[in-house]
Formats: structure tokens, C-alpha cells, sequence
């Protein structure tokens, strides 16, 4: 078990890079405490796999450095970096048994057979594959051979921490949550750092204890699943995370009035004076809809029925705006008028949040 | 680095002098007077000289066995593909009665030796007046080809999914036109691939050629043999004659390269 | 894919289907016509039966060309296997490198079968070729002309150098298709080198090295022209493989009645072992995958 901590790390696959962009990985520093279960979540190039593959030395960060606990791993080869990783698909020994696999590790270690045989039992049991130890690994189903990735990785003991790459990829989505469960069985049980790479908000959110949300190569917030909800710190985490994610309307703010188009909303506090990209952000959870009265006169183009609740599209001249309804709540197109909630009114200035003036607000 | 990035280079250097070692030593020869040949012995020619294969472009006896032999193997190239291409296509999309057993069957002529078929062909082609003609050699030689070229076009096929052809006559393509416009660019690599392979096998193929042909459709393979039963080798114009034959077979190389690293990395050869 | 049921697909399939029956069917016929009858000349023809089959199966000469044969291919298949596998694993798996050496080592395998035996008859000259010249001058008696293990050596190694690169194509693309992951991993679980080539590379090379040695047995079963031009089947008939031996009975001594028994043997060995080797290389595709 290891604390990791990266020290100004950055990564370009170039060999002279000029610009910001010829980066994978921009600048980045950030501590991974021990034995918590993050969650790597962006969109398909983000970073994560880089970030992923330096964390395990697969890969070599082009510049600054990474630490397991106060050890500089920097340069130091997988092998000896003492991490477990499992991959996208499957990557099992067919040609071996299940025992065998899980006991390959420890062999090519050099351990005695007794240990070898008593870490595979437990292991084995762990990932509820005891009965089937014997069996042939090539004929299984991909979920039962990600178990035993999972399983190899696990089987030596002084893991720092267990790296998971997008694994549910090619599992069904029927047993996906049957995997997802066993994870963090696993990690209560085991309590490794475990990091899992994914690009589904559902499983990061889900999963893990903390959530790393990267976004072209920028870990934009860290925070626990909640936080990543409720106080988005860049409009990216508000966009990204929530079905529909954060509305986000170009804005001017003046003190504590904030103007979007021609409606002007009254904030819950004052902002200093901000220059640059200025946008409002609110989830449309935090929107309420009247027939009669509120802060912008909308007009609704379309009502989404998902059950347990509904989403509302509408337009205000331009601007779209995305409104959750709760089920009980009646909805009709005669409904004109939209609110914002001025607690989970965000303003962000060119991407980050930016907090008003004498403190934030809960 | 480590020492290990060393091992393999030096390994493939090895594995590639000895592969071109002899053809080297054919290229100096081909470049040698027969007196000089024989008369001493040298890596690099002393006098060198151009005059062997000046020989056989200007001696219709040598020249006419290479005209001859690219034609019959493009006869043999674009039959076999023209035949081997719906056939193709219909092992891949359809099931229909007796199907395995005529894959089966067609791939067995694959596996014939020549030899069974020297005797039986020359007397065939004779009896049908083909005799010493382009077409009884590429004839003869889609028995080969043609099994090969189902094989490997299929496998190609099988990679392109059927939606495409469904959505293609929703789309109101005729077979035909749906067939040249839309699935040939798709499988390309594997028709490279495929060319490649009927090519190699035909331009190789020296037992049939050689039956097949007399005068007229003497191929190059035949002409260098029979040079040898003459009066005296002339060991000089039969290496120009050699290294004449490899070219084009590096052409080919060269031109459908990038298929074949694509055709590699679909994994099916 | 799924694949529809559909009998007009035989429409597709007839050209193919006719062109090679007629290449095919028709010679064969005559084969099985000419092993069954005898032959006094002036196309008069009466029925032996099997007499000629019982002949050959019986004959020292087919039997010691069948010898020959079988050690032959057994040979080249021991040495181009393990070689063919050794240079894939050491081939560059991309860039220039990588492409440079697929043109450069595809070379001899474009080489037609008489200029392969041209190139090494000159090569294997004491007089005229770089190994035969420094063979000599390093005292050693080769000579593949009276010698017969010099002939043998040299049909062999001229065997091996012009197919061995069949071999390392089709176990590279195997190779290939080995996702990146799989050597990421044993990495990770501290394989040794011989570990990774037995339990992760090998297994993925089934399929491929099953298709190079079906290959390579049925081209070197039937090889013809190599042998021919190098030694003409000497010295004596001690090269004398059967497509060699065949083809002297056949067009040599116009032979037709053993000839087409001949023949019809030995297409059925060549059908009988490759029919093995296909139902295992099926069986094996089928069960391996993912």
C-alpha cells in the first residue's frame, strides 16, 4: 500500500514539444492518498491511460516526478514498482489452468510452493473462483477471466496499488455490476489503492470513494462524488458529470447581478470585478418551472418522461436551458416562467469556479 | 540501451546476408564476361560488362521467353481473381447446399503435385489445340490459383460486415454496382494480396510452363532450362537471365507493400 | 456473420466452379483412365485392372523415391519451423526497419524454382561460385555433383533459403496480433523471456504455424524444379524425390499405365495428410479465440 504523489509530471509522446498542446499530460501535481479507491474519469483522450501507464511504469514520464510514499519511482521499471494492473480486455494464460495463473506471479518470484498454494486459496475464494481452480482458463467467460487478472494482480502481497483500465469494457452489462460489486468487496476487504481508469460517469461515480476527472490532459477536480455534483470546480465537471450535465450560459457579473442575455438574475453574494471568459453555471435539478412567474420567461420545446422523473428542454430566444422535474411534479408547455435556485448558482471565469467575495457559500 | 536491442538486429543482418549472398553472387556473375568467369574468380567484376544482358534484350529467342511469361501469368492473374472474387463473396455471405464440401474440394486442387497433372495436361491442351499457347498455361494454373484466391479473399470478406451490402441495396446499388463501387475498395489489401500471391505462384511455376509451351509460348523458366542442355553454358547470359526473372517479382514487392503490412496487420494471410 | 441460406449463391460460385473442374476433373479422369489400362501403343488400350497399382505399391523404385521424399520434407520441416519462428520473434515489429526487412526477406520466395536451382548450382561451383570456391579453399571435398551428401546438403540448405521467409511472414503476422497488453502484463507478473515466448506467443501462433507447416509440407512434397536443375536428380537417384521420379516415368519413358497409379498415390498421400492437418488446424481455430 502506497501513498502516490506526482511532483510537477507532465508527459508528450513528442520528443521536443513546443506547445501546450503537443502534451498528453500538462503539468500536473496531486497526492493519491493510500488505500482509497479513485476513480479516473474522462473523455476518450483525456490523459487517464497516460496518467495510468506512469503510475505503473509502463510508461516513462517525459518530465517530473512521481513518488510511491516517499520513494522516487520515477525511473524505476514495472517490475519493481510492486503495482497490479488490469487491462481493457481480458489477458489471461490460456494455455494454463486458473490455479496456475493466479500462481504465476509468485512463481516467477521464486517463492515455495506452500505460500504459492496457500495466497491462491485465498485469493481464489476472494473472487469466488475456489471451485473451478482447475479448470482451463480459455474456456471461461471474459467477466471470470477479468476475476483472474484481477486475481494475479492481487495474489502478492505487498501490492502498493491495484491500476484498472476501463476492465468492464467487454464484460456484459447484465454481470457489469456483479464485477463493479466485487471491487469494492475487494477493497474493503483488502483496502489497496486502487485506481479505475473509466470514460462512464455512471461507473466513477458509483465505484469509488474519490473521483480524479481529467479533461485534455488537465486533472480538473478531485473530490468525492458528491462534491463533484454539487460544487463542480471547473464548468467541464459540471458538463461532464449529471444526465443532462450543468447548464452553462455565457454571462456578465457585476457585483451580485449576474446578466445573462437580457435577463438579469440576483445572486446570493457579490463578485469582485472579473475579466476573461465569464459563464453562470446551474444543474437542472436546481431549476424550478412556474406558469406564472420567475426569473426567466422560457418556452418549452420538449418534455422528456424517464420515470422517476423528467426532463424538460427549453429555449429562452438562444439559449437552451435543461430542467429536471421531479415524477409527481405536472408538467405542460403552458408552464412559461423558469427560476434558478441562487444556492447552486455557480459563476466560473474562463472554465475554473470562481469564488465571490468574503467566501464561498455552502 | 541493453544488450538485448542488439541481439535481434544483428540476428536479422545474418538471417538477410545469408538470404542475399547468392543473389549478390548472381548479380556479379550477371555482370561478367564468360571469359572472366571462368578464369579467375572475383567479388566485383574487373571488366565490368553490360553485354549479357544486352544478349537478351536484343535476342528474341531470350527476350520472348519473358514477353511470353508475363503475359500468361496476367491472363492467369486476372481470371483468377475474376472467378475467385464472386466466389468468394458467396462462401462469405451465404449458406447453400454442399457448400463446405466444395470448399473442401476446391482446396485440395491446391494441394495436387504438378506432377500428377504434367502428363494429363499436355495431352488436354494438345487435344484442344492450346497447346503451346498463353491460355493453356493460365489455364492450367488457376487450378492453383484459384482454390488460393477463394481462400485468402474470403478470409478477407469475412471482416466486412453483411449491413454494408443491406445497406447498399436499400440504398438501390445493383449487385454489380455495389459490388465494384462499394466492397472492391473495402477488401483492396486483400485483392493486393491476392494478386500478389496468384503472380508469385504462376511467374514461379516452372514443370507446367514447361510442358505447356514449345515455340511460340516458350515461357522465360523453359528458355533457361533447355540453355542448360546446349553445347557449353553460357553461365554469363543465364545469370543476367536470373536476375532478369527476380525483377519482377521486386516490382510487385514494391508496389503492393503497403497492402501486405495492412493485409499482416488484419491477420489474415 | 451469420450467413443466409441462399441455393442462387451457386450462381456465384459456377465460374469458379467449372474453370477448375475443367482443369481438374477432366486430367484426373484421364489419370484414373490410363492407371486402369495397358498400352501397346498406337492407342490401342486393354483393361489391367489394379495390376498397376499392385506394381508400384510394390516396386523398390517408388518405395525408395517415397523414402527420399519423406526424408527430405521431414528435414526442411525440422530446420524451417524453429527457424522461421526464431527470426519472426527477432523481426522489427514497425517502422522503416520493419518493412525494409518484409520486402527484403520476401526476395527468394519470388524467385522462380529453376532460377533458385541456377543460383546454387553456380554458387556451389568450385570453379565459378563464392561457396564452392571457399568450400575448397578451406580443404573441405564438397562437390554436390558426386557427393551424395554434398548434394544433399546443398538441396536442403538451397530448400531452406528460398522458404524459411514463408515461415517468419506468417508466424509475424501472428505475431502482430498479439495485443500489446498481453506483454504489458507479463511484465508485470515478472515473466522470463522463454516464459512469455511458451505461454503467451507460441499459443497465439497456433493457427498461423499450422497453415506454414501444411504449406511447406505440401510444396516440399512436390517440389520439382529446384532439385532438377541442381542435380537432376543425382547424383545416381540419390535426389530423386517423387515428382522428379514421376515425371521420368511419365513424360520420360511415357510410361502411362504405372505413371497414372502413380500419379493417383501420390495425390491421395498429399490429400491425406493434408485433410489431417486441416480438420486439426479447424478444430484448433475453432476452440482457441479470445
Amino acid at each position: 500500500m502506497a501513498k502516490i504523489t506526482f511532483k510537477n509530471l507532465a508527459h508528450s509522446y513528442l520528443a521536443h514539444p513546443k506547445s501546450p498542446n503537443d502534451y498528453a499530460l500538462k503539468k500536473t501535481n496531486l497526492t493519491l492518498e493510500d488505500g482509497v479507491a479513485y476513480s479516473l474519469l474522462g473523455p476518450s483522450g483525456c490523459g487517464k491511460t497516460t496518467l495510468l501507464n506512469i503510475i505503473s511504469g509502463l510508461l516513462m514520464a517525459s518530465e517530473g516526478k512521481i513518488y510511491f510514499d516517499d520513494k522516487d519511482v520515477t525511473f524505476l521499471d514495472t517490475v519493481d514498482r510492486n503495482i497490479a494492473q488490469v487491462f481493457q480486455f481480458p489477458v489471461v494464460y490460456d494455455t494454463m489452468s486458473v490455479r496456475k495463473n493466479l500462481a504465476f506471479p509468485l512463481k516467477n518470484r521464486g517463492e515455495d510452493s506452500a505460500y504459492i498454494k496457500k495466497r491462491v486459496e485465498v485469493i481464489a475464494k476472494s473472487i469466488g473462483m475456489e471451485d473451478i481452480l482447475d479448470k482451463k482458463a480459455s474456456g471461461l467467460t471474459a467477466d471470470a477471466k477479468q476475476k483472474i487478472s484481477l486475481g494475479r494482480g492481487m495474489v502478492r502481497e505487498d501490492v502498493n496499488a491495484i491500476l484498472l483500465d476501463e476492465p468492464l469494457t467487454v464484460i456484459d452489462p447484465h454481470v457489469k455490476w456483479e464485477l463493479r460489486l466485487q471491487l469494492k468487496v475487494l477493497h474493503k476487504e483488502f483496502s489497496h489503492t486502487m485506481i479505475f481508469v473509466t470514460h462512464d460517469q455512471t461507473e466513477a461515480l458509483t465505484f469509488s470513494d474519490q473521483v480524479v476527472v481529467m479533461n485534455d490532459g488537465v486533472v480538473v477536480q478531485i473530490g468525492s462524488p458528491e462534491e463533484l455534483f454539487e460544487k463542480p470546480a471547473h464548468t467541464f465537471v459540471g458538463f461532464f458529470i449529471g444526465s443532462p450535465g450543468m447548464n452553462i450560459f455565457k454571462a456578465d457579473v457585476m457585483h451580485d447581478i449576474a446578466t445573462i442575455g437580457n435577463v438579469k438574475l440576483k445572486l446570493k453574494s457579490s463578485y469582485k470585478k472579473l475579466t476573461g471568459k465569464i459563464e453562470l453555471g446551474i444543474r437542472p435539478e436546481y431549476i424550478k418551472l412556474s406558469e406564472d412567474s420567475g426569473d426567466i420567461k422560457i418556452e418549452i420545446t420538449r418534455i422528456e418522461d424517464i420515470g422517476y422523473h423528467k426532463i424538460v428542454r427549453a429555449k429562452h430566444q438562444d439559449m437552451n436551458i435543461n430542467i429536471i422535474v421531479p415524477e409527481d411534479i405536472k408538467i405542460t408547455k403552458d408552464f412559461k416562467y423558469a427560476s434558478f435556485d441562487t444556492n447552486h448558482i455557480f459563476i466560473y471565469q474562463d472554465g475554473w469556479l470562481v469564488e465571490p467575495m468574503g467566501g464561498s457559500h455552502e | 540501451m541493453n544488450k538485448k536491442s542488439l541481439k535481434s538486429p544483428i540476428i536479422m543482418l545474418i538471417y538477410i546476408i545469408f538470404l542475399m549472398l547468392p543473389i549478390y553472387w548472381l548479380l556479379n556473375m550477371s555482370f561478367k564476361t564468360n571469359e572472366e568467369i571462368l578464369g579467375k574468380f572475383s567479388m566485383v567484376p574487373d571488366n565490368f560488362t553490360l553485354h549479357n544482358y544486352i544478349t537478351i534484350f536484343t535476342d528474341p529467342s531470350w527476350y520472348m521467353g519473358y514477353v511470353n511469361s508475363i503475359s500468361y501469368v496476367a491472363i492467369n492473374v486476372v481470371i483468377s481473381l475474376a472467378v475467385a472474387l464472386p466466389a468468394a463473396y458467396a462462401f462469405s455471405r451465404y449458406t447453400f447446399m454442399g457448400d463446405k464440401h466444395l470448399f473442401f474440394w476446391l482446396l485440395t486442387n491446391r494441394m495436387a503435385p504438378p506432377a500428377v497433372f504434367a502428363l494429363p495436361f499436355f495431352q488436354l491442351y494438345s487435344s484442344i489445340g492450346l497447346f503451346d499457347t498463353y491460355w493453356a498455361v493460365a489455364l492450367a494454373h488457376t487450378l492453383f490459383n484459384v482454390p488460393l484466391s477463394i481462400w485468402i479473399l474470403e478470409g478477407f470478406m469475412r471482416g466486412v460486415p453483411k449491413e454494408i451490402d443491406e445497406t447498399a441495396y436499400i440504398d438501390g446499388y445493383s449487385f454489380f454496382k455495389f459490388f465494384r463501387n462499394i466492397f472492391m475498395p473495402l477488401i483492396a489489401s486483400g485483392i493486393g494480396i491476392t494478386a500478389f500471391f496468384c503472380f508469385m505462384f504462376s511467374w514461379v511455376e516452372l514443370l507446367l510452363s514447361r510442358t505447356l509451351t514449345s515455340v511460340n509460348a516458350k515461357s522465360i523458366g523453359a528458355t533457361m532450362t533447355r540453355t542448360v542442355s546446349a553445347a557449353g553454358i553460357d553461365w554469363g547470359v543465364l545469370a543476367a537471365a536470373g536476375v532478369l526473372t527476380i525483377v519482377p517479382g521486386i516490382l510487385v514487392i514494391y508496389f503492393v507493400r503497403n497492402h501486405i503490412a495492412k493485409g499482416f496487420a488484419l491477420g489474415r494471410v | 456473420m451469420n450467413k443466409t441460406l441462399n441455393q442462387k449463391a451457386w450462381f456465384l460460385v459456377l465460374p469458379a466452379f467449372l474453370l477448375v473442374a475443367f482443369t481438374a476433373v477432366i486430367p484426373l479422369m484421364t489419370v484414373i483412365n490410363y492407371s486402369v489400362q495397358d498400352t501397346f501403343g498406337h492407342n490401342v488400350f486393354s483393361w489391367v485392372g489394379l495390376e498397376w497399382f499392385y506394381e508400384i505399391i510394390h516396386s523398390s523404385r517408388m518405395h525408395e523415391s517415397l523414402g527420399r521424399q519423406a526424408l527430405f520434407t521431414t528435414i526442411i520441416l525440422l530446420i524451417e519451423v524453429p527457424l522461421g519462428i526464431f527470426i519472426a520473434l527477432n523481426m522489427p515489429k514497425k517502422g522503416f526497419w520493419a518493412s525494409f526487412s518484409l520486402v527484403i526477406i520476401s526476395l527468394p520466395m519470388l524467385i522462380p524454382g529453376n532460377v533458385v536451382g541456377t543460383i546454387w548450382q553456380i554458387f556451389g561451383r568450385k570453379d565459378i561460385g563464392l561457396l564452392g570456391h571457399t568450400l575448397a579453399g578451406l580443404g573441405i571435398n564438397y562437390n554436390y555433383a558426386e557427393n551424395i551428401l554434398s548434394a544433399w546438403i546443398t538441396i536442403i540448405t538451397m530448400d531452406v533459403w528460398h522458404w524459411t521467409s514463408l515461415v517468419v511472414l506468417l508466424c509475424y503476422a501472428g505475431l502482430q496480433s498479439i495485443p500489446d497488453a498481453y506483454y504489458q502484463a507479463a511484465k508485470i507478473d515478472q515473466a522470463s523471456r522463454w516464459s512469455i515466448f511458451w505461454y503467451i506467443e507460441l499459443p497465439k501462433m497456433r493457427g498461423v504455424l499450422l497453415i506454414a507447416i501444411l504449406l511447406r509440407f505440401m510444396d516440399s512434397f512436390m517440389i520439382y524444379s529446384e532439385p532438377f536443375v541442381l542435380t537432376g536428380g543425382g547424383p545416381g537417384n540419390s535426389t530423386t524425390f517423387l515428382s522428379i521420379d514421376l515425371v521420368n516415368m511419365a513424360l520420360g519413358q511415357f510410361d502411362l499405365g504405372p505413371a497414372s497409379a502413380y500419379s493417383l498415390m501420390y495425390f491421395l498421400v498429399v490429400l491425406l495428410v493434408s485433410w489431417v492437418f486441416f480438420t486439426v488446424m479447424t478444430s484448433i481455430d475453432k476452440k482457441g479465440d479470445v
